[in-house]
C-alpha cells in the first residue's frame, strides 16, 4: 500500500503545532500501525529528519501508552483496540490518514503525538487505593469470600488500561469513565467498602480539579473504549457519590 | 574478591525465619532519616517502593513510562503461583520449591528458591487485600489453574490479565504512598548510572525524558528493578522499552552479571511474519492447559498445508503427530517451557512447520471445546445434542477461559482460533541471567540491590510459568525491607547525602558526553539498523540452539556491530529535548556490550541446560537420548562476570551451587 499521512508536529509543550504531510510506500497490510509509523520514522531518520514522536510500550493492548487520533477517532477505525493492535488491512492502497494527538485540556501535548496524562495518575493519588497495610499481615484470602459475579464484575472494571481515549473521545473532556471503572471496582469488593464514601468523593474532586469536562451521557466514550468499559461504571459512580453525600 | 552468597546456616526451613529475627532493625523515627531510590516500578519495584515507604522511609522511584502503572509487568497474563494448596491436591511449600529447583534445571540457589516458596502463599493474601480481582468459583473462593512443569494446580489468575491486575494492585499501593508524601515519583526519567562514593551506591544520574535535563540524586541506598533484558534480541515478547540499561552501569561500576546467557524461550508465540515486525506476541501458556500441540504426520500434508491445498481441520486425528504426547506421557501438553520449545523447533528443523517460513506449529483447541460442550449438555440435561450444539457449548466454555487471547490472536493473525487451530513459534521471552546478588538481594556493589527479573537469583537456567510474578511481587512486598533494613541499620546518622560531590560530578559529566556523543555524530545509520543486526547474530548464534564456532563468531560480529555503530549511528535532534532516539542509541549501545558478554558466557558454559541447547551437549542414548545433556559434574555453578573494559575481557568468577535438600537428578518428563 502507499499511504499519505497527516501528521500534527509540535516541536515541545510551548511551541505551536501544524499538520505536515508524509508518504509512506509498500506498507503490508499485516503491519500494525505502529509498525507503519516506524517505517515512516525510519524513513525520516534516515533522511536526518526528526522522527515522529509518539508513546508506546507494550504493543500488546496493554500498557495504554498508544495514544493516537487517526482519522478523527481515538485509537483509529477498528473496535475494541488501541493504536498497537490496530492493523493496516483497516486501510486501503491510496488512502490518506490524518494522526493526531489525544486532545483535551487536562493532556496538554508534550511533543508531537505524545501528550501527559499525569492527571490520572494524580486522581489515583486522591483516592485509588485501599489503604491496607503491605506488611504481609493479611488475612488468609479465602476468608473474604467474594462471589463469582461480583469478582468478574469487579475485573471487567479493573481492566480500564488508562489510555484516556475515553477523555479524547469525549466532546465534553469527561475523565468519567476512567474515574467510574476504577471506583466501581472497589465499591463492587467487600475489601473496598470501609472506604468507599471518602473514596469516591475525593477523586471526584480531583477530577474536577483537573480540568476534565462533565458527563453529557453521549455515550461516545464507551464505543471508543479498547476494553469494553461500560457507562454503568459511570451510573454506578454517581449512585456511590450521591450515597456519600447524604 | 571471593563471593559470599551470605546464605544463612541451618536447616533450609528455618533459614529465612532465624534471618529475620537476628537482623537489626531501624527505629521507626530514624526511617524517616533515611532515604532510598528504587528504579523501576513493575511488580518488584512497585511493591517495594510502596513497602518502603509504608515502613518509613524516603523513597524516590523511577520509571522510564509516564506512569508506574505501565511497567512491562502490566502484559503478564497467565497467572501467579503460590502454595496455597486450596485444592488440596497435594501442594506445599516444598513442592513448589521442588518444582521450581527442578524447573530451572538445578542452576538455582536453594536458599532463595526455598524462601520464595514461603512467602508465595502470604502474597496472595496480600494482594487480595489490596483489591486485586482474582477468579473465583462459584462459592466464592478463589479459582486455580495449571502451567507447565507441574502437577499441581496452583496458579492464581485475573482472567488473562494477571500481570495488570497484580501491578495496579502495587500502583495503588504506591498511590497511597504518594499521596502521603513518603514516595517521590519520577515518571519519564531514565537512570543512566549509579553514583558510587566511598565503596557504596549513594545515588544515581537521571536523564528526564521530557526536558532532557540531567539530574543528580542522592540516597542512602539504590534499589534496581529495571526489567528484563530479552530485546538484546531486538524481537521478543517484551515490551519496547524494556532493557539492560540500569543493569549494565551498574555491572560497569562493579556489580557483578551472573548468567547472561540464560533466556527464556517461550513456546507458545505467535510467529513472525515479516522483516517489518516490531516484536512477538506471547499467547499465554495457560492455553497448553486445554490446547494440545501437533504438527501433521507426513511430510505430503505439510506440503499441502503450505501451499493451501488442505486445512488443518482436514487432517483426522490418527494422520496428526502430537508430539509432546508421544515424547512425554507423564506431562503431555504441559511440559516445562523449555522442553515444549525445543520439541517445537525440533519438528520444524525437520521440515514440519506449518506456515510458509516452516516456523509453526498448531495448538489445537477442537478437542477441548468437543470435551467442555459434551460435559455442558450433561450439565443443562441436553439429550443427544448436535455437533453444533456441543461446539457451541463447548466454546462458550473456552471463550470464557481464554476469550481475550484468542481476541488478540484474531486481531494480528486475522484468522479465527475457534475455527481452526493457532499458528505458535517459540520466542524469546524473559532474562534468568541478570545481576548478581547474595541471599540479601544486594549486589557486589554495597548498597545497591537488585530485585525482580534484573536480578539473577531465583530461576535458575529456566523460568516455571507463573514464577517470575511471585518473585516479583516477594521480593517487593517481603524479602528486600528485611534485608535492606539489616544494611540502613548502618546509615542511621549518615544524614543526607550530598549530590554536591566530586563523584556525583564525574558520573554526571560521563553521562552528558555520551547524549552529545549521539546528538553529534553525523552518523548514516539508524539506532533500529544496529539493533536489529545484533538480534539477527543472538537469534541465529546464541538462540535456542548453539555450539562453540557460532559462539564465537557470535562474539566477533558483535564486536564488529560495535565498532560500526559508535562510527555511524545517527541520531537526529538534540540533547535538550523530549528524543525518543536518542533514548533507543544509549540502550542499543548497552545491549551491544551485553550482547557479546551473553555470547562469552554461553560458550563458557559447555552443558546443555535449561532453554539452552548445547548442540555439543545431547544425551546420545538411554531412555532420555535426544534430550539435553545436563552436567553437574563441571557446571553446577552460577557464572558471575567481573567488569574489566572490553566484554571479551571480563572475569568468571563462580559461585559453587549447592544442593542439600533436593538430590541433583536428570531431569525426566517422560
Ligand atoms: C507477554 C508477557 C507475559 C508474561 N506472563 C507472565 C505470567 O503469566 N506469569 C509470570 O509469572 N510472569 C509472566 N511474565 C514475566 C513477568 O511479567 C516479568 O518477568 C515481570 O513482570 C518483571 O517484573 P519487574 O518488576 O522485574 O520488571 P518490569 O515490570 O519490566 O519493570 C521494569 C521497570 O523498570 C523501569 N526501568 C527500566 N530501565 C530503567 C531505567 N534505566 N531508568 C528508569 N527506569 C527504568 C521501567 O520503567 C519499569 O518501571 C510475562 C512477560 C511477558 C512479556
Ligand atoms: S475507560 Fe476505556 S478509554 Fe477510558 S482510559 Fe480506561 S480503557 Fe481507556
Ligand atoms: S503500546 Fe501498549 S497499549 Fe499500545
Amino acid at each position: 500500500m502507499n499511504l499519505t499521512l497527516k501528521i500534527w508536529r509540535q516541536k515541545d509543550a510551548s511551541s505551536k503545532g501544524q499538520m505536515v504531510d508524509y508518504k509512506v510506500t509498500e506498507i503490508s497490510e499485516h503491519m500494525s500501525f505502529l509498525e507503519m509509523m516506524d517505517v515512516l520514522n525510519e524513513q525520516l531518520v534516515n533522511s536526518g529528519e526528526e522522527p515522529v514522536a509518539f508513546d508506546h510500550d507494550c504493543r500488546e493492548g496493554i500498557c495504554g501508552m498508544c495514544s493516537m487520533y487517526i482519522n478523527g477517532e481515538a485509537h483509529g477505525p477498528d473496535r475494541g483496540v488501541t493504536t498497537c493492535q490496530l492493523h493496516m488491512r483497516m486501510f486501503k492502497d491510496g488512502d490518506t490518514i490524518t494522526i493526531e494527538p489525544f486532545r483535551a485540556a487536562a493532556f496538554p501535548v508534550l511533543k508531537d503525538l505524545v501528550v501527559d496524562r499525569s492527571s490520572f495518575d494524580r486522581i489515583q493519588h486522591a483516592g485509588g487505593y485501599i489503604s491496607v497495610n503491605t506488611s504481609g499481615n493479611t488475612q488468609d484470602a479465602n476468608s473474604i469470600p467474594i462471589s463469582k459475579h461480583a469478582a468478574d464484575e469487579a475485573m471487567d472494571a479493573a481492566t480500564c488500561i488508562g489510555c484516556g481515549a475515553c477523555v479524547a473521545t469525549c466532546k465534553n473532556s469527561s475523565a468519567m469513565l476512567f474515574v467510574g471503572a476504577k471506583v466501581s471496582q472497589y465499591a463492587l469488593l467487600p475489601q473496598g467498602q470501609v472506604e468507599a464514601a471518602d473514596r469516591v468523593r475525593n477523586m471526584v474532586a480531583q477530577m474536577d480539579l483537573e480540568g476534565f469536562g462533565n458527563c453529557t451521557n453521549t455515550g461516545a466514550c464507551e464505543v471508543e473504549c479498547p476494553k469494553g468499559i461500560s457507562l454503568e461504571n459511570i451510573a454506578r459512580m454517581n449512585r456511590e457519590l450521591m450515597k456519600a453525600s447524604v | 574478591m571471593a563471593l559470599d552468597s551470605k546464605v544463612p546456616k541451618g536447616p533450609i526451613k528455618d533459614k529465612w525465619t532465624d534471618y529475620k529475627n537476628h537482623i537489626d532493625l531501624v527505629n521507626p523515627a530514624n526511617k524517616r532519616h533515611i532515604d532510598v531510590i528504587v528504579v523501576g516500578t513493575g511488580l518488584a519495584g512497585g511493591s517495594a517502593s510502596a513497602t518502603l515507604a509504608e515502613l518509613g522511609y524516603n523513597v524516590k522511584a523511577f520509571a522510564y513510562q509516564d506512569s508506574p502503572r505501565r511497567a512491562h509487568s502490566i502484559a503478564a497474563q497467565g497467572g501467579i503461583n503460590a502454595a496455597k494448596n486450596y485444592q488440596g491436591d497435594g501442594d506445599s511449600t516444598y513442592r513448589l520449591f521442588y518444582d521450581t529447583v527442578k524447573g530451572g534445571d538445578y542452576r538455582s540457589r536453594e536458599a532463595n528458591v526455598y524462601r520464595l516458596a514461603e512467602v508465595s502463599a502470604n502474597i496472595i493474601d496480600q494482594c487480595v487485600a489490596q483489591g486485586v480481582p482474582f477468579a473465583r468459583d462459584y462459592g466464592g473462593l478463589l479459582d486455580n489453574r495449571s502451567f507447565g512443569g507441574v502437577l499441581v494446580s496452583r496458579t492464581f489468575y485475573a482472567k488473562g490479565q494477571t500481570g495488570q491486575q497484580l501491578l495496579l494492585g502495587a500502583y495503588s499501593a504506591m498511590n497511597r504512598q504518594i499521596a502521603r508524601g513518603k514516595i517521590e515519583m519520577f515518571n519519564r526519567h531514565e537512570m543512566l548510572d549509579v553514583v558510587v562514593v566511598d565503596g557504596k551506591a549513594r545515588g544515581i544520574i537521571a536523564r528526564n525524558l521530557i526536558t532532557g535535563e540531567i539530574e543528580r540524586h542522592s540516597a542512602h541506598a539504590v534499589v534496581i528493578a529495571s526489567g528484563g533484558y530479552g530485546n538484546v534480541y531486538f524481537l521478543s515478547t517484551n515490551a519496547m522499552g524494556s532493557n539492560v540499561t540500569a543493569g549494565w552501569k551498574i555491572h560497569k561500576k562493579g556489580a557483578h552479571f551472573a548468567n547472561p546467557c540464560y533466556t527464556q524461550i517461550h513456546p507458545t508465540c505467535i510467529p513472525r511474519s515479516g522483516d517489518y515486525q516490531s516484536k512477538l506476541t506471547l499467547m499465554s501458556e495457560s492455553l497448553r492447559n486445554d490446547g494440545r500441540i501437533w504438527v501433521p504426520k507426513k511430510m505430503e500434508d505439510v506440503m499441502a498445508i503450505r501451499e493451501g491445498r488442505k486445512k488443518p481441520t482436514d487432517l483426522s486425528e490418527e494422520e496428526r503427530d502430537y508430539y509432546l504426547e508421544r515424547r512425554y506421557p507423564a506431562f503431555g501438553n504441559l511440559v516445562p517451557r523449555d522442553v515444549a520449545s525445543r520439541a517445537a523447533k525440533e519438528r520444524c528443523d525437520a521440515g514440519f512447520g506449518v506456515n510458509t517460513t516452516g516456523e509453526a506449529v498448531y495448538l489445537d483447541f477442537k478437542s477441548a471445546i468437543t470435551r467442555y460442550g459434551i460435559e455442558q449438555a450433561k450439565i443443562h440435561n441436553i439429550k443427544n445434542p448436535s455437533d453444533a450444539k456441543i461446539y457451541e457449548l463447548g466454546q462458550a466454555i473456552v471463550e470464557a477461559k481464554y476469550g481475550n487471547l484468542f481476541q488478540m490472536y484474531e486481531k494480528i493473525v486475522d484468522q479465527d482460533p475457534y475455527k481452526t487451530p493457532m499458528m505458535i513459534y517459540p520466542a524469546v521471552h524473559y532474562t534468568m541471567g541478570g545481576v548478581w546478588v547474595d541471599y540479601n538481594l544486594m549486589t557486589t556493589i554495597p548498597g545497591c540491590y537488585c530485585i525482580g527479573e534484573a536480578n539473577f537469583s531465583d530461576h535458575g537456567a529456566n523460568r516455571l510459568g507463573a514464577s517470575a510474578l511471585m518473585q516479583g511481587l516477594a521480593d517487593g512486598y517481603f524479602v528486600l525491607p528485611y534485608t535492606i533494613g539489616d544494611y540502613l541499620s548502618g546509615d542511621i546518622r549518615t544524614g543526607k547525602i550530598s549530590t554536591d560531590t566530586p563523584e556525583f560530578e564525574a558520573a554526571e559529566k560521563e553521562v552528558s558526553e555520551r547524549i552529545n556523543f549521539f546528538v553529534n555524530n553525523k552518523g548514516t545509520k539508524s539506532v533500529d539498523y544496529f539493533h536489529k543486526k545484533l538480534g539477527k547474530v543472538m537469534w541465529d548464534k546464541a538462540g535456542m540452539s548453539r555450539n562453540a564456532t557460532g559462539l564465537k563468531e557470535a562474539m566477533a560480529e558483535i564486536k564488529a556491530i560495535r565498532e560500526e555503530f559508535w562510527k555511524e549511528v545517527s541520531v537526529p535532534g538534540t540533547a535538550n529535548e523530549m528524543n525518543p532516539e536518542l533514548e533507543k542509541a544509549g540502550r542499543v549501545a548497552d545491549f551491544l556490550e551485553l550482547g557479546e558478554l551473553f555470547a562469552k558466557d554461553a560458550l563458557m558454559r559447555e552443558e546443555s541446560c535449561g532453554g539452552h541447547f548445547r548442540e555439543e551437549s545431547a544425551e546420545l542414548d538411554g531412555p532420555q537420548k535426544g534430550e539435553a545433556k545436563r552436567n553437574d559434574e563441571d557446571f553446577a555453578f552460577v557464572a558471575a562476570w567481573e567488569y574489566k573494559g572490553e566484554p571479551a575481557d571480563a572475569v568468571l568468577h563462580k559461585e559453587e551451587l549447592e544442593f542439600n535438600d533436593i538430590e541433583l537428578k536428570q531431569r525426566s518428563y517422560k
